[in-house]
């Protein structure tokens, strides 16, 4: 059969529109996070100021800042992941390495994906049912919680996923030499399986640190500065919420600072987290 | 071409073999995996402080029948075996055997390196922490000890706190071999362990074996009929489950008794 050119040209010309087609959608999605980040960096640091770090949250027309706010979130952060990494780890290990194809297995998995994708809301009203209705009081700990709830489900696929891509051989080697499967597990399987359980941890930090319907539920908000986590706690997207919603100018302005803020923070921590994983792995 | 039928009985010519010498004892063994039936009827004698190689066409059962002698299968439900194996004496595949001091007497290593991901120190020593309790003096020498027996000392002295997965595939195999031996096993197990190994590094593999075989009883499965040629005393020949033929390898390799292990060898098959 004869090559035809007509056919060769309309393929490239499909080739051309395909290939711009991309292009284009590429620019958009791009252009979007741009401006997102142009306002985030431009307003926020027009608010950014050394009360920020000082003060905390202000009534309207008074200076403040958000040290309240900064302290609870990265409080109820650190509990939520700790409480987090020690569920997800141990849940993934178990699916990865015991579960198998068992019915439990399966029916933990499958709850985990439902989890996995519950509205951060509900999350807070189950929490406010538990922790907050019983004991008569909204709490840091609630929100701490309430944050561990939505992380916990991130880290159990992520820590699954990756102790399945440990080759077999790498576990059978390990009992090959005598050493109980529970002691392979954590000196050969989790070394291995390090940086995507830190992938995994990430994800879930950058998951959490912006959420505020859960906190609402759970940790309210504090004007004052406080430690105490018995007690209701400020946090920086509860802050944002209502700084926002206000009509006056300073919260507005205070609301782009803690936003900045949130951004800053999950950046930070997965470029020290990558870094420190790389320097460990030479 | 028509294969002949298999032969009934294994050709043990190696009557001769001194019942004293024999380390492992493999008698009358099937082996499951679920419903399929993989070993059938295995009797094989592996001799003290000898290379005996395991050939055959794949899926003929013969890193089978190495995974039933540390008793490696026992990782996964529905694999059964039957019938028994004596190590000194003793059947391991009777109930109440320990499995952690079986394998610290039975060592293994796999087709593909399998480095831990820790230092190389760390590597040699893992398999030492789970039995002994050495002091730091007596672990760094029982290290050097078993790279050195690896032949692969000169080449990691200057490193042995980076990382094993930097060394190269050849390297890492003999960090494998290092790793068993450091443990002090009596028995080696090696499943095709140049298959995934350019010929230099395979060749520096073979050549830690022979310096390993006068003091430890190895089984080595291989695709490599040179290779079992080069190193073994004895060969086994399987096919489809069984035992075909069993003999010296310098006997084996130049007349065959069966058919079957004629054309493999001879290349009809395989």
């Amino acid at each position: 059969m004869a090559v035809s050119v007509r056919h060769v040209a309309m393929r490239r010309l499909g080739n051309v529109v395909f290939v711009g087609f991309c292009g284009a959608v590429t620019a958009i999605a791009l252009t979007a996070l741009v401006m997102i980040l142009y306002s985030l960096v431009s307003q926020g640091l027009a608010g950014m100021n050394l009360d920020i770090f000082t003060k905390s949250t202000p009534a309207a027309g008074t200076p403040g800042g958000l040290i309240n706010a900064i302290v609870g979130s990265i409080m109820m952060s650190i509990v939520g992941m700790v409480i987090a990494l020690l569920i997800g780890v141990l849940a993934g290990t178990w699916l990865a390495e015991y579960a198998g194809d068992s019915k439990l297995g399966a029916v933990v998995r499958f709850l985990n994906d439902v989890l996995l994708s519950a509205p951060s809301i509900l999350i807070g009203l189950f929490v406010y049912e538990m922790l907050v209705f019983p004991f008569k009081t909204f709490s840091g700990i609630a929100g701490g919680v309430a944050l561990a709830l939505l992380a916990a489900p991130v880290i159990t696929r992520t820590t699954e996923d990756v102790l399945k891509l440990q080759p077999t051989a790498l576990r059978e080697s390990g009992v090959a030499l005598g050493a109980p499967v529970w002691h392979v597990i954590r000196t050969i399987l989790w070394r291995g399986a390090a940086n995507g359980i830190l992938t995994g941890g990430l994800l879930a930090f950058a998951r959490i640190s912006g959420e505020t319907a859960p906190l609402l539920f759970t940790a309210l908000n504090n004007q004052f500065f406080s430690w105490d986590m018995r007690h209701p706690m400020a946090s920086l997207p509860v802050v944002i919420f209502q700084d926002a919603l206000t009509p006056y100018p300073d919260l507005n302005k205070l609301a782009w600072a803690g936003a900045l803020l949130i951004a800053a923070a999950v950046l930070t921590v997965t470029v020290v987290a990558r870094a420190f994983s790389k320097e460990s792995k030479r | 071409m028509a294969l002949s039928p298999p032969h009934a009985a294994p050709d043990i010519s190696v009557a001769q073999m001194d019942k004293s010498r024999v380390k492992l004892d493999v008698q009358n063994l099937d082996f499951y995996y679920g419903n399929s039936h993989s070993l059938k009827g295995v009797s094989i004698p592996f001799e003290a402080n000898a290379v005996t190689a395991l050939i055959g066409p794949s899926g003929c059962g013969k890193s089978t029948l190495l995974r039933t002698l540390n008793r490696m299968y026992a990782l996964y439900p529905g694999h059964k075996a039957t019938g028994k194996i004596m190590v000194d004496g003793e059947d391991i595949l009777g109930p109440g055997v320990n499995l952690s001091m079986l394998r610290a007497k039975i060592g293994m290593v796999f087709q593909k390196p399998t480095p831990f991901p820790m230092s190389i120190f760390d590597n040699v020593a893992f398999g030492v922490r789970l039995y002994e309790a050495l002091s730091k003096a007596e672990m760094a020498d029982r290290v050097e000890e078993s790279l050195r027996r690896a032949a692969l000392w000169d080449e990691v002295k200057d490193k042995l706190l980076t990382s094993g997965l930097g060394l190269s595939g050849g390297q890492q195999q003999r960090l494998c071999v290092a790793r068993c031996i450091a443990v002090k096993p009596e028995i080696l197990l090696l499943d095709e362990p140049t298959s995934a190994l350019d010929p230099i590094s395979s060749a520096k593999l073979e050549e830690t074996v022979t310096q390993l075989k006068s003091d430890y009883t190895i089984v080595i499965v291989t695709h490599n009929l040179g290779q079992a040629a080069r190193l073994s005393k004895y060969t086994g020949f399987m096919y489809l489950g069984e035992l075909v033929e069993f003999g010296e390898t310098a006997e084996m390799f130049t007349k065959p008794v069966t058919t079957r292990a004629s054309d493999y060898i001879t290349g009809r098959f395989g």
